[in-house]
Parts: C-alpha cells; sequence; structure tokens
C-alpha cells in the first residue's frame, strides 16, 4: 500500500466514522475497515471505480465532492479524507469548507507545488513542470489550483481552519512540519499531509 | 384461457385495509419461487416486479412459453444467483397473472369485477405481499429488489417493514412518481377506454377485448423505456421489407412495424384493466407526501443496506431522482451505495444484457451476503 495510505490509517482512530472523498478503487477503504474497524463510506466520480469498490463491498456512492457532499449532514462522520484531489477543484475554499461541515476533522494531502524538482523544472526549462507526481500538460491537467505546503498553510489562516498535525513525505519517509522547518520541508516534501479542524 | 394450472396462489384469508378504504380478504396472491431456502432461512430475496411483469422471474414462464422477465439478472451463477438464494416473486395485486386483479369474480354479485374492482396502490401491493414471508416462515429476508415500478416497491417495503430485509436494491425507480409519467401513464389508459370494446371496463363479460387500446398504450409507453440513441441504432429510418416508401400508412418503417409488434404481443399476455389499476398504482405512488415532504422520515427505522442503480440513458426515471432517494438516505447517515451504469439502452436497460449493471447487482449482493 502507498505510504500516503498507511499514514492516514495511522492518523485516524478505531471505530470511527469515515467519507474518502475520491476514494479511487477503495484501497485506503478497505486498510481502514481491516486495521482501524472504521465504519468507511466513499465518494467516486468515476463509474468504473465504484463498480470496483462495489465488488470489493465497500460502500460508496457515484458523485462529485464539489455537488455531492451537500447531502450530508453536519458532523456525519469523524473524519473526512481528501486525498491529492483539493487542487481538482473550481473552489477550493468552498471544499474544505464544507469537508468541514460533514467532518469533525479533515484530512487533506498535497502534491507539493514548491517541490525543488518543481521548481527547477520551471526555472530551467522555462515550461509548466512535469514530475512524477504531476505527469499533465498544462493544458490537459486536472489540477487547476496548484499549491506549495506554504501556500497551504497560509490558506488555513486566510480561510480560518486549524491545521492539527502536518506532516511531509520525502522518500517515503514522514517527518513533521513546524514553523521552524517549513522552508526546508517546502522544498523537499513531494507531499504534504494535514489533519485539520474547524 | 386458463392459466390456473400452473399458477401457485397462497390465499390471504388475512383482511388487508386498502388505501382506498376498501377491506380486502380471502383474495389469491400468486407466485414463483426460484432456488432453496435455507436451514436458516436467511438467503430469501423477494424481487418485485415492474408494471407489464409477473412471477414468472426466469426460465420459461409456464403461461407466455417466453423468457421470464429477469432471465438476464436471475438464476443459476446469474446476478441473483438462484444456487444461493430463495427467490421470491408474487404477481402484484391488481394484476393479471392469478394474483387478484379486476379480471377475477365478485363473489357477492358473481360478476367480473372490471372497474368495479378496488383501486389498489404500491402500498397495498407489498402489504399484501409481505404475508408470503409468513407463509414461508421468512423472518427477515437477505433483500428486496426491483426496477420501475418494482422499485417503488422495495422502497415501500422497507418502509413499512424496516426489520423485514437486511439489504435493499431499488433500480431505475422513483420515490415520487413525476408529472411526466403520470402523463405517459394516462396517455396510455386513454388509449383503452377509447377503444370501444372496452364498454366501460365490462369487455370480459361481453366477451370482446379493447385490444386495439391496449396495443396503442403499450406502444407509447414502448417508446418511454427506450432510448433516442437506442432507437436511432436499431432502427434509424430503416424500412421494413421494402425498397422505398409506399405513399401509405402501413408500417414503412421498421420502428413502426417493431412497435406495432410489440403491441400485438403485449394484448395476448395482458388484460387492459390491469393496465389501469396498476398505472393508477404508479401514478399515486409518493412516498416524500406519505411522510410529509420528508423522504429520510421514510427509512428512519431501518438498519438495512441499500444501493441504488440508475442509468445514463434512463429518461423516465432518471438518475436524480435515483439520487433523491440516496441523498435522503445520506441525510440519515444510512448505509447507501449508488452508481449510474452507463446504457444506451433507456429504461429497459435493468432487464437487459448490460454486462457493468449485471456484474454490480451481482457483486453488491454476494458481498453483502458473505458480510451480513
Amino acid at each position: 500500500m502507498k505510504t500516503e495510505y498507511k499514514i492516514i490509517v495511522d492518523l485516524i482512530k478505531e471505530k470511527t466514522r469515515v467519507l474518502d472523498v475520491g476514494c479511487d478503487d477503495g484501497t485506503l477503504m478497505e486498510s481502514l475497515k481491516k486495521n482501524k474497524n472504521v465504519d468507511a463510506r466513499g465518494i467516486e466520480i468515476s463509474k468504473d471505480k465504484v463498480q470496483i469498490c462495489v465488488s470489493k463491498g465497500l460502500t460508496v456512492i457515484e458523485g462529485n465532492a464539489e455537488l455531492d457532499l451537500k447531502q450530508f449532514p453536519n458532523d456525519s462522520f469523524d473524519y473526512v479524507v481528501l486525498g491529492q484531489t483539493l487542487q481538482a477543484f473550481v473552489n477550493p475554499e468552498i471544499v474544505i469548507k464544507e469537508l468541514l461541515r460533514v467532518g469533525k476533522k479533515a484530512i487533506i494531502t498535497i502534491p507539493n507545488f514548491g517541490h525543488w524538482k518543481v521548481r527547477l523544472n520551471l526555472l530551467i526549462k522555462g515550461t509548466m513542470p512535469i514530475t512524477e507526481s504531476l505527469p499533465n500538460d498544462w493544458y490537459n491537467t486536472p489540477n487547476i489550483h496548484m499549491c506549495t505546503i506554504k501556500d497551504f498553510v497560509k490558506f488555513s489562516k486566510i480561510i480560518n481552519f486549524k491545521i492539527f498535525k502536518s506532516l511531509a513525505m520525502t522518500n517515503k519517509n514522514i517527518s513533521n512540519i513546524n514553523n521552524s522547518n517549513l522552508f526546508y520541508k517546502n522544498l523537499f516534501a513531494e507531499l504534504g499531509i494535514f489533519l485539520i479542524e474547524k | 384461457m386458463n392459466i390456473i394450472e400452473n399458477i401457485k396462489t397462497l390465499v390471504i384469508k388475512k383482511p388487508l385495509k386498502l388505501d382506498c378504504g376498501k377491506t380486502i380478504n380471502n383474495f389469491p396472491l400468486a407466485y414463483e419461487t426460484y432456488g432453496s431456502l435455507n436451514k436458516n432461512k436467511d438467503n430469501a430475496i423477494l424481487v418485485f416486479h415492474a408494471l407489464t411483469g409477473d412471477q414468472f422471474v426466469t426460465g420459461i414462464n409456464p403461461v407466455t412459453k417466453k423468457d421470464g422477465w429477469w432471465s438476464y439478472a436471475v438464476g443459476p451463477n446469474k446476478s441473483i444467483d438462484t444456487n444461493k438464494y430463495f427467490v421470491i416473486c408474487a404477481n402484484v395485486i391488481g394484476g393479471c397473472m392469478g394474483s387478484f386483479g379486476p379480471s377475477h369474480k365478485n363473489p357477492d354479485t358473481n360478476k367480473i369485477y372490471g372497474t368495479d374492482f378496488p383501486v389498489i396502490t404500491i402500498n397495498d401491493m407489498v402489504n399484501a405481499q409481505v404475508n408470503l414471508l409468513d407463509h414461508f416462515d421468512i423472518k427477515k429476508l437477505f433483500s428486496v429488489v426491483g426496477g420501475s415500478m418494482g422499485g417503488m416497491q422495495v422502497l415501500q417495503f422497507i418502509s413499512n417493514y424496516p426489520d423485514k430485509a437486511s439489504t435493499v436494491v431499488p433500480i431505475a425507480c422513483t420515490s415520487s412518481h413525476s408529472a411526466q409519467n403520470i402523463a405517459f401513464n394516462e396517455l396510455g389508459r386513454q388509449a383503452i377506454a377509447s377503444d370501444h370494446n372496452w364498454s366501460d371496463g365490462k369487455y370480459l363479460s361481453n366477451n370482446t377485448l379493447p385490444d386495439k387500446g391496449l396495443s396503442v398504450a403499450r406502444m407509447a409507453a414502448h417508446i418511454t423505456y427506450l432510448s433516442k440513441k437506442g432507437l436511432q441504432e436499431k432502427f434509424g429510418r430503416k424500412l421494413q421489407e421494402r425498397d422505398a416508401l409506399k405513399f401509405g400508412f402501413d408500417a414503412d418503417f421498421q420502428i413502426e412495424s417493431y412497435l406495432r409488434y410489440q403491441g400485438s404481443v403485449f394484448v395476448d399476455r395482458f388484460d387492459a384493466n390491469s393496465y389501469l389499476y396498476i398505472t393508477r398504482a404508479m401514478d399515486y405512488f409518493d412516498l416524500v407526501k406519505q411522510f410529509d415532504g420528508n423522504l429520510s422520515n421514510a427509512f428512519k427505522k431501518t438498519k438495512a443496506k441499500f444501493f441504488v442503480i440508475s442509468f445514463t440513458s434512463d429518461w423516465l426515471y432518471p438518475t436524480q431522482e435515483n439520487k433523491d432517494i440516496v441523498i435522503a438516505l445520506n441525510a440519515i447517515g444510512a448505509d447507501v451505495g449508488f452508481v449510474e451504469i452507463k446504457s444506451d439502452k433507456g429504461h429497459d436497460s435493468f432487464l437487459l444484457d448490460v454486462p457493468d449493471f449485471l456484474k454490480t447487482l451481482k457483486n453488491f449482493l454476494d458481498k453483502s451476503y458473505i458480510e451480513r
């Protein structure tokens, strides 16, 4: 399983209710059910992926986070997980607010646009960066709102949510992000993982 | 037409108070079963049929000698696997395959009911069918499954009997019949009523049949079960056994011939008055109103696991209407999955060979059965 998923599983307490937004083929949900005895639900936009989830016995609805989070009442989940898709939404602010309305906590992971390879790519080549985690060209990428770890931290102050825990993933190694190492983590981490609250 | 000999019938002695106010008792409910009930009696699936269906879900229908209406989905190793599950299906009351309906004789007058038959509702249908559980001594069904009007019965069933099913699968249906659907049903009813042979519903006593009217009703309805794209691909403007237009009103086009055929075979197997009664029941179906405008309340008492399925090209019971059910369930934190299956086959998709649908239905049931 992806390191990212292992970290998310570690962050989630046992026997809680979890909504996985953009649950893909349900790998994370399966692991949460198995390891943490979690009541897991998923939303997934791809019909094929929903069908894979159903074949795994997972409870998933086909839908779009921007339209379909509305139907869940306030605080109906202990955690809402959003893995590497915040940057694909038209309005990330509304999505974060919705995640924190529906869930008591949210776990958001972001591909870090501040990573040195991305920066170097743009600096040297002068074209939009293409890396392992960001494989698309500018004209066909679903990622319309890329941000860096630093941007996300800043965003928490602008739209007023608390970052409870922030982790950086570098070469499958995990470390904490704090004010004093933010500059370095923002340069070297491929992925930021944040546990946030209202 | 003596059809009774091939039909299993349960006579329901317990009085059933209908929504219209009348009470019926000692009435027949025709049913069929497939597969076998296990020792724990926890592998039963109650399948509800749609408007023109009957209890003969799969295999050869002993009355029409054709394949059962859900042969693609139900049978050994199929989506609803009869090697594993005990499948029960009843003909709805108001129907014409042996259950209490308008073609039956009124014991008080010794005349065929016709339009003197009480108006029945989806609620009445499921309240009649729940008696099958007692008959088979089943405390809780593993699942209730149905498409179209069958889906409406699924929703009504779990609302009325929240503890009587572990899983709930409404397919291509709605919680509240739309104006458009009422309109189409009214068109069908008016086609029947304007057939001179209908004689205010007394045709059986007169030894006539309103087959022209019923056939037109079926033709109109059949169009609503398909999609524009599906029709275009299958028929386009192809001509029927001719090289050029005939400048007349015979069936020049294949689609015309196809619809006429659909209409003509339908009248051999279906009763016109039943068509009126069952379409009326669909029109009256409004689970939202039954729960004072809040559909969630219909499902508050159940812990069942739901799986809602819709089809992209179904414009009769479009995805949004199916999704309204999902939304109502999510609003109360119910266990609900949902998928919209891609298909060009319109509303009829659930009856046809649509592999994604058949696979998804099977996966949901089989996985839920293991985890129950």
